[in-house]
């Protein structure tokens, strides 16, 4: 190995560490006894407490109120990540394909609305659509949890460029064989983009799943809280209160929020990379 | 538009229907919302409002606190765009480099695209804890009395640094592929005209990576701009007196905190605003750079 590949390597494993580090050492601290982090600080080495601490955090009700588990929360993460994502994409594939595969007068006029959606990301308009959800009724609902988020047409416009990738002479020969509007989409469209809607999908999956400030907001009951959301105001509770700050069981819950988004992008890794890298062009 | 398309009927409106019914409601709706009540004057209680006109806007933008976050929020997006795009694109480099180890690299480098902004913030949140965090008695040990909770400094170096953390590996995904995108011939051709890696890296390579580059700088500052409300609200909270809050941040800190609903709907018109002049940069180029 000569001099400058060895540079190449150093400067490769800074950067991997810098990036894994943290999150090795609040699993690692998440093994240990709360008394032992407090004393000695962060762990880099497991613990002998692993089983222990996520056994209770997943099973046994923590928060204000007592009311909610990690697992719980992690019900309701996958429900919105699911939720979302499968929505985003049935959704953003029919408008797409009305976009790219039909003329109409109001095409254009339609393309844009959608397109402005792209312009404001929920977080400018955050108050009136809180508003506008409280006035449905639809707080603390899934509806109300999944459906305001799917407004923005991102997927359109991944499906929108795919579509137009499509050779014509595919939509040509099924008009030929007498194909309806609906079987093209469902029989030629869908198959045909198997590979970005696994993409899409995965993406959209892990969009969902670490969605902030809409679910901060829009659920009031512990019980409907998702993971990300729910660490926040149990990492409050840890603090306070006298007692021997669980730090373990804050890192235990850090964990459990990272570990399924990471597990999808790294099981779909080749998936995930060419959708995101096609998508975003 | 495709050559080739279906006849005049309704069935696009069929297809269209369900995005356009969502885009109407949840987007539409409570956009138009922000402008109307950025104009009204409500009282505490919501009961009654008046048209003030402009008064919002004069109010809010002319207010020192919401000048401070601006300008926290301008240097804030460009240091994390800069820091991220800059380390990202070091990495990438190295990786499409190395032959041995590649995709153990490759892995361990991108996989933090996974976690959620404000999870990465509490885990910094720990690792800045003055009880137990390693990272508050690194900070220390050079005999500088560092404190997130106090100085202001400090506490933007600590968003700062976690929002770098968090962008870096979308960023080496983008840099990597574009790299993976350069031809082998494009290479050999210049490995053979020029010795210097440095030289052949700026001159070739680095134009090549230019739209990769300036589209990642565009979506660098969105999420400077939004995605890192997570971070800030798990770490400073906008502390110390205001000196980490993002504009995102007050929006919603005046709206919800503050319930001043029409002074942060004016923000957000105002926001809007800005967003609007970055996606029209980054739609002109994507057109220009996507071939059919």
């Amino acid at each position: 190995m000569n001099r400058h590949t060895a540079i190449t390597h150093f400067i490769l494993i800074i950067g991997a560490m810098f990036m894994t580090l943290p999150v090795w050492v609040a699993f690692m601290t998440s093994t240990h006894a709360p008394e032992t982090i407090l004393r000695e600080g962060l762990q880099f080495w497991p613990g002998g407490h692993f089983l222990e601490t996520y056994n209770e955090v997943l099973f046994e009700p923590g928060g204000v109120m007592k009311k909610v588990t990690a697992l719980g929360m992690m019900k309701n993460s996958l429900i919105l990540g699911i939720g979302f994502s499968v929505g985003k994409v049935i959704i953003s594939m029919f408008a797409a394909y009305a976009i790219v595969y039909f003329r109409f007068r109001m095409a254009n006029f339609l393309f844009w609305i959608i397109f402005m959606t792209l312009l404001l990301p929920l977080e400018v308009r955050i108050i009136p659509s809180y508003k506008v959800v409280a006035d449905l009724g639809l707080l603390d609902t899934h509806t109300g949890l999944i459906v305001p988020l799917i407004a923005s047409a991102t997927g359109t416009f991944f499906f929108r460029q795919f579509f137009r990738s499509v050779p014509d002479e595919i939509l040509e020969a099924a008009r030929l064989d007498g194909a309806s509007a609906w079987r093209f989409f469902i029989d030629i469209l869908v198959p045909l983009s198997k590979t970005m809607i696994a993409a899409i999908l995965i993406i959209m999956f892990v969009v969902g799943w670490n969605q902030y400030l809409w679910p901060l907001i829009m659920t009031t009951k512990e019980e409907n809280y998702t993971l990300v959301i729910g660490i926040k105001q149990i990492y409050q509770v840890l603090n306070e209160g006298g007692e021997l700050p669980q730090f373990q069981k804050a890192f235990a819950l850090t964990i459990l929020a990272t570990l399924p988004p990471v597990l999808v992008v790294l099981v779909f890794q080749k998936w995930f990379v060419k959708g995101l890298v096609e998508s975003e062009k | 538009m495709k050559r080739v398309q279906f006849e005049h009927s309704p069935i696009p409106y069929l297809f269209v229907a369900p995005q356009l019914l969502i885009i109407a409601i949840f987007f539409l709706w409570p956009a138009g919302q922000a402008v109307y009540q950025s104009f009204l004057l409500e009282d505490a209680f919501g009961l009654s409002s008046q048209f003030v006109w402009f008064r919002n806007y004069s109010d809010t933008i002319f207010n020192e606190s919401w000048l401070q976050s601006a300008w926290f929020t301008a240097i804030f997006s460009t240091l994390v765009t800069f820091l991220s795009l800059g380390l990202a694109l070091l990495l990438a480099v190295k990786a499409n480099e190395v032959i041995r180890g590649a995709s153990t690299y490759k892995t361990l480098l991108m996989w933090a695209y996974a976690i959620a902004p404000p999870v990465a913030g509490l885990m910094g949140n720990l690792m800045f804890n003055p009880l137990i965090g390693d990272m508050y008695h690194f900070m220390n040990s050079f005999g500088y009395d560092f404190d997130h909770k106090l100085h202001e400094t400090d506490a933007a170096f600590v968003v700062i640094l976690i929002s770098v953390w968090k962008q870096v590996s979308v960023n080496f995904i983008f840099f990597l592929s574009g790299l993976q995108g350069i031809p082998k011939s494009v290479t050999e051709a210049a490995t053979m005209d020029c010795k210097s890696p440095t030289r052949r890296f700026w001159t070739i390579t680095f134009p090549l990576l230019a739209p990769t580059t300036f589209f990642l700088m565009v979506t660098n500052i969105t999420y400077a701009f939004f995605e890192t409300f997570g971070i800030i609200d798990t770490t400073t909270q906008g502390a110390p007196g205001g000196a980490t809050t993002t504009l995102v941040y007050k929006v919603f800190q005046d709206g919800f905190r503050g319930a001043d609903i029409g002074g942060s709907s004016a923000q957000s018109v105002v926001l809007m605003l800005v967003v609007l002049v970055l996606t029209v940069i980054q739609f002109r180029f994507i057109e220009r750079k996507v071939h059919y």
